[in-house]
């Protein structure tokens, strides 16, 4: 990237410039964890409707079961899981990486790819068990 | 050692440990329903009330949301302080956060206790 004229100034990089970038897959798993994290924080509200329904009156618990069989409804909770459950498998992979496992550039890789594959598994398993 | 009066544990060091053993709580406690739901495919209203409602569960799951509690406040803290960089903005979206963590964490304890 760096022409013969090195240039030795820090240069900020700016936005639209950014994704012009190539990420390495472990940058993807990164930002991916923040955004399942945020998502999960929005989604509590509704998670707790979902226990306070199912738990208030056996009416209640009723009414939830047939508002959970339309598509949207589903599909909301099939996103709003998924996103926890790659949150959780992301983190795991942190929790081992504090260990001192896989902390390298190749071991960093790998890492990022089983995330990815368990939790594309886990999202189908998740759809399947919706569904 | 650099210390932020809006982190949780007034350093880095404190919010990382807090960040993890917050983390296993949590993880441990998605197992459980996880594991709960695959032994009752047919679930009633019946069982899943008994199972939540016993007091191993209501303590266990106050002590995960918790640990949602401060987990959510390390990560929305670090995220907010990484991109919202106009200190009135990001104390706006701080304050936010902390007064709704607090509702939920109030409502989850009046659901758990109401049944």
């Amino acid at each position: 990237m760096m022409g013969q004229t090195r240039e030795r100034r820090p240069t900020n990089i700016d936005m639209g410039s950014l994704f012009a970038y190539q990420f390495p897959l472990p940058a993807v798993t990164s930002i991916l964890h923040r955004i399942s994290g945020l998502i999960v924080f929005l989604m509590i509200p509704l998670l707790l409707w979902i226990l306070d329904q199912s738990l208030s009156s056996l009416d209640s618990f009723e009414q939830l079961q047939e508002c959970m069989s339309g598509f949207v409804a589903k599909f909301i909770l099939w996103g709003t899981l998924s996103a926890l459950f790659y949150h959780l498998i992301a983190g795991v992979k942190h929790l081992i990486m504090d260990m001192g496992i896989g902390e390298d550039l190749s071991g960093a890789r790998v890492g990022a790819w089983i995330v990815l594959v368990l939790s594309i598994f886990t999202a189908l398993l998740l759809g399947a068990w919706l569904w | 050692m650099v210390t932020n009066v809006t982190s949780l544990g007034r350093s880095g060091l404190y919010d990382w440990m807090i960040q993890r053993a917050t983390a296993v709580v949590v993880g441990v406690y998605v197992c459980v329903i996880v594991g709960f739901l695959l032994q009752h495919p047919d679930l009633s209203y019946e069982q899943w009330k008994a199972f939540m409602t016993t007091t191993a569960m209501r303590i266990f799951s106050v002590l995960s949301f918790i640990a949602v509690v401060a987990h959510v406040w390390v990560g929305l803290w670090t995220i907010s302080t990484d991109y919202i960089k106009p200190m009135w903005l990001r104390l706006s979206f701080q304050g936010f956060c902390a007064v709704a963590l607090f509702m939920c964490f109030v409502w989850a304890v009046l659901i758990l206790w109401g049944v």
